[in-house]
């Protein structure tokens, strides 16, 4: 066959070469605007943030460049055996927490805070991604054919409410639900789920401990911290909107030196970048993140193999849903969730999570023409 | 591989959804952030500047008050303050605790002081001590190194030198009410003082100056970070008064225990040289807050030391009123110099017998004897010829019932009685023997003293329509004076009744006769009923003054002028309860009106 050429292995200098440096350009250009802002936000200092976040890029750059050569065989072996082992730390992380009676979400790795949620994200999708290429439509189609897989993502969800961190939650649901319509389940079933879950919800509620309500009940309505999220989103709006089109200036926003803006290096890193580098700079960053979705996309399109279409496909729209959410909420479109802008926001969790799901896209990249065939038994 | 193509199908459309919804939604981001930053980006930018600057506004020193010689009757006295920032001090127990070591300090301002603290944010300043002494401020000083983020702060206080010499004139100063806090920013400035009554209210807006301010960049927490604009205020205006502190003085003390008023005035231009209203209080004691005991002391006081006497109450002007009445009938026709009435200590008309003070009568009298002797028969004839609308008309020349627009509060404009004026406040009809008390200055007739001393000073002063005033007049309002339709030589006569009074062996104030270098003083007396005196008491002998309570006991009156020659002073008095005008009132007048020459003012 002709194709046999591309079958073969390819070499590491070869897989080097063939990675995307459209994509790998964006990736660093939102990071520079990042560590560029939060030189701005210490008043023009690299310390405490834009020297920290500069170490742990180059770290994270590192490992996404690590995954990127990771054969994509490698993935798809040990797909199933990630997925069981982040739901064993979830696990252990909610009993240490509940132990504990906090809210301990990580384990800590001294130069990472290894937070099994984030991890969830990736290998959800990997498991998912593995479990419908050996499906057949029919099977996909059923209902029986569907089960285990829901069962397999609600579990994990359950657990990360519980944490509790229902923006991290969510975000995993929305995730499987989009892979979930993708690889072709019929609406009307997404609609009965949903009334089911919207039916079972009291139930649910009624197995929760008091301190775990109460987060809920906080996440859900923030104006029980009256002082908190709606301040928050005022002050936030005040300085965005002051900044105009062009913007305030490098150095120069005066609600985020001023500290009126909260949270400036962190969750509202794009208020302030608005703030000083105005609608231009603002509409800029959500260029080059729209670019990367774009991107992703594209490599869903040219990738043979299903499984690397659909683990692109999931990490894409983690990655979209992280962009998204974060940005409406500076806007005050979305209630206040603790979701940070990853590549630009200050913290490694979400930065370590993002490089790692670019590693294995580009991995599948790099891997497009690698037919894995539906490995399942007996149907061909 | 049919089924395999068909799942592949179906990914790449329902991927196609999802992208294009992807783009999608971030298309509406970029949206959103042109609607905020484009559409509504001019509001946003008014709320940014409203939360960075701040506005802190420069209070302007408050115009001084002089007296007509430059003496200062009202200054602005650094107030030294001790204050303790919070967040400067490792320990504010011990700052607090070597604090008190220096400086007195209650339990009850401790516990304050510690009620701020925690109340404030850690870098705001906390008031530790309010008017320190130098000693104080000294010793603080020195001993800085122990008393870390406790810093001196130098704040103004409103300070009368004088005290209770200047109070009934010049008001006092006090915090902002609600109700006075207008549009003025400097009104809302915490500390702000301003007139609370007298001229310091009269002349606010001269004394109170234009505030400035200073514009600051604030973070969100309200630190001070930068000054972005600055505009200095303009300071208050300084007033010099016609007061001649060293006769308020004299005019005051003259008094002694005696309560009452007195007004002394120039009698060409109507300035107020002294203005006593006794007894007084210490305007200090309103600056930084009275006690309730000094309040509550002030209040209860019989003798009403809050009253502005000389303007603020009003009285029975007696005998005085007969240089009105006598005026007016000369006016009038009714009487010439030569005129006389025979007194025989009684007068009767109809049923009723009118008394002279003189019960064996005075014999018969022309209208200068009559003053002099103070008659009372010959004035109700007099009266009863000339008809109360006569006597009315010559005393709203001569200034009553009017409040010259001195603005001071709660004025009295006292009451003139005529006719009508009864019908409307009495709603009855006038009866004779009413404009005979009033030939008298009895009855309904109501003045101040400072309504009799402009009577006295348009009488003597040749007939010019002067009204007092606490400013210097320049020579062109001098001249706009206008010359009231009275004429010279019926002056005259009158001044010489005045004239007698004090210098003519008989005359009642003969007592407080002086003569300085040729300079001698006229005036009339006055006695005025508090009590009324029944048919019973009078015919088994009038109680003598002196063995009433002091609330029964007559009124004393006296107005006065001098040089008698060349009039240049007229001073009213007015002796609340002080039995007699001649005994008790003259001789204050006298005081006074010698001392004003011995001035030279």
């Amino acid at each position: 066959m002709y194709q046999s050429d591309f079958k073969r292995e390819l070499s590491l200098k070869e897989k080097l070469l063939s990675i995307n440096l459209t994509y790998v350009l964006c990736i660093l250009l939102l990071t520079a605007i990042g560590i560029l802002t939060l030189y701005s936000a210490a008043g023009g200092s690299m310390t405490p943030w834009a020297k920290n976040q500069l170490l742990r890029f180059l770290a994270a750059f590192v490992l996404m460049i690590v995954f990127a050569l990771i054969d994509v065989k490698v993935y798809l072996k040990y797909s199933y055996l990630a997925y069981f082992a982040v739901l064993a730390l979830l696990i252990a992380v909610e009993a240490f927490g509940h132990i504990g009676m906090g809210a301990q979400r990580w384990i800590d790795l001294k130069i990472f805070k290894l937070q099994p949620s984030e991890l969830m994200k990736i290998s959800m999708v990997l498991f998912l991604a593995k479990y419908f290429q050996t499906s057949t439509l029919a099977q996909i189609r059923s209902i029986r054919g569907i089960i285990a897989p829901i069962l397999m993502a609600l579990f994990p969800t359950f657990l990360i409410i519980l944490q509790p961190d229902l923006g991290t939650a969510l975000m995993l649901l929305f995730t499987t639900v989009v892979i979930f319509f993708c690889v072709g389940v019929q609406i009307w079933k997404f609609c009965a789920v949903g009334g089911l879950a919207v039916g079972a919800m009291p139930i649910a509620w009624h197995f929760l401990h008091d301190y775990q309500k109460n987060r809920v009940l906080t996440f859900l309505n923030p104006e029980r911290d009256p002082l908190g999220s709606g301040y928050h989103i005022i002050q936030s709006k005040i300085a965005l909107g002051s900044g105009g089109i062009f913007g305030k200036g490098f150095l120069s926003g005066t609600q985020s030196h001023l500290n009126f803006l909260p949270e400036k290096h962190t969750d509202f890193i794009f208020t302030m970048l608005s703030e000083e580098f105005g609608l231009i700079g603002g509409t800029f960053v959500i260029l080059l993140e729209l670019a990367l979705i774009i991107y992703g996309y594209l490599f869903a399109y040219r990738i043979t193999s299903y499984y690397g279409k659909l683990v692109v496909i999931g990490l894409n729209t983690n990655y979209f849903l992280y962009v998204f959410i974060n940005i409406a909420m500076v806007l005050g479109l979305l209630p206040v969730v603790g979701i940070p802008l990853p590549l630009i926001s200050y913290g490694g969790t979400a930065m370590l999570s993002v490089m790692a799901s670019f590693g294995i896209i580009l991995s599948m990249d790099i891997n497009r023409h690698i037919n894995l065939g539906r490995q399942s038994f007996g149907d061909d | 591989m049919n089924r395999d193509n068909d799942k592949g199908k179906i990914l790449l459309y329902r991927t196609l959804y999802v992208a294009f919804s992807s783009i999608f939604l971030l298309v509406c981001l970029v949206a959103r952030l042109y609607y905020l930053q484009v559409i509504e980006g001019e509001k946003y930018k008014m709320l940014a500047d409203e939360n960075r600057i701040a506005t802190r506004i420069l209070v302007p020193p408050r115009g001084r008050v002089f007296d007509r010689n430059g003496a200062v009757l009202a200054a602005n006295e650094q107030n030294f303050q001790a204050l303790i920032i919070a967040e400067e001090t490792p320990s504010i127990d011990q700052t607090l605790e070597e604090f008190k070591k220096l400086v007195d300090l209650s339990d009850v301002q401790e516990a304050k002081i510690r009620r701020e603290i925690k109340n404030n944010r850690r870098f705001m300043p906390v008031k530790l001590k309010d008017n320190l002494t130098f000693e104080e401020v000294a010793l603080l000083q020195l001993h800085a190194p122990d008393l870390p983020g406790v810093v001196i702060n130098e704040g103004v206080n409103r300070v009368y030198p004088l005290g209770s010499y200047t109070a009934h004139f010049l008001g006092y100063v006090g915090a902002v009410s609600d109700k006075e806090a207008g549009k003025d920013p400097l009104l809302s400035v915490p500390g702000v003082k301003i007139g609370k009554s007298g001229l310091e209210k009269v002349f606010e807006n001269r004394l109170r100056g234009q505030s400035g301010n200073v514009k600051m960049e604030v973070n969100a927490l309200g630190r001070v970070m930068k000054e972005i604009d600055r505009q200095a205020g303009t300071e208050g205006q300084s007033l010099n008064l016609t007061i001649d502190y060293r006769l308020q003085k004299v005019a005051q003390d003259a008094f002694g225990e005696n309560s009452g008023a007195a007004v002394v005035l120039d009698v060409h231009s109507g300035e107020v040289l002294a203005f006593v209203s006794v007894p007084s209080f210490d305007p200090n004691l309103f600056t930084n807050g009275i006690s309730n005991k000094d309040w509550q002391d002030l209040l209860s006081n019989e003798r009403k030391p809050l009253t502005n006497k000389a303007v603020a109450e009003h009285y029975s002007p007696g005998s005085t009123f007969k240089i009105v009445v006598a005026l007016a009938a000369l006016e009038a026709g009714i009487i010439n110099e030569n005129t006389t009435f025979n007194c025989q200590g009684v007068m009767e008309l109809g049923n009723h017998k009118f008394h002279c003070w003189k019960h064996s009568g005075h014999g018969p009298l022309n209208v200068v004897g009559a003053l002099k002797y103070s008659c009372d028969i010959f004035f109700y004839e007099v009266a009863l010829r000339l008809g109360i609308e006569k006597i009315a008309e010559m005393a709203h020349l001569l200034g009553f019932e009017s409040d010259y627009h001195l603005g001071f509060d709660n004025m009295q404009k006292g009451v003139i009685p005529t006719k009508s004026w009864k019908e409307k406040h009495l709603k009855s009809k006038w009866q004779q023997g009413e404009t005979v008390i009033a030939g008298i200055g009895q009855g309904y007739v109501l003045v101040t003293p400072m309504q009799l001393a402009v009577m006295l000073a348009r009488v003597v002063n040749g007939g010019y329509e002067v009204t007092p005033t606490f400013t210097k007049l320049s020579l062109k309002e001098k001249g706009k004076i206008k010359k009231l339709p009275i004429s010279e030589k019926n002056i005259e006569i009158v001044k010489k009744g005045m004239f007698e009074v004090v210098n003519a062996e008989g005359g009642t104030a003969r007592r407080a006769y002086f003569d300085i270098n040729g300079a001698k003083m006229g005036g009339k007396t006055g006695t005025t009923q508090v009590r009324r005196i029944s048919l019973k008491e009078r015919q088994t002998g009038i109680i003598r003054d002196e063995n009433l309570d002091w609330k029964l006991r007559n009124h004393a009156l006296f107005v006065g002028y001098a040089p008698h020659d060349k009039p240049q002073y007229a001073v009213a008095v007015v002796v609340e309860h002080g039995s007699s005008g001649s005994g008790v009132a003259a001789p204050i007048a006298s005081q006074i009106l010698k001392a004003a020459i011995e001035l030279g003012i």
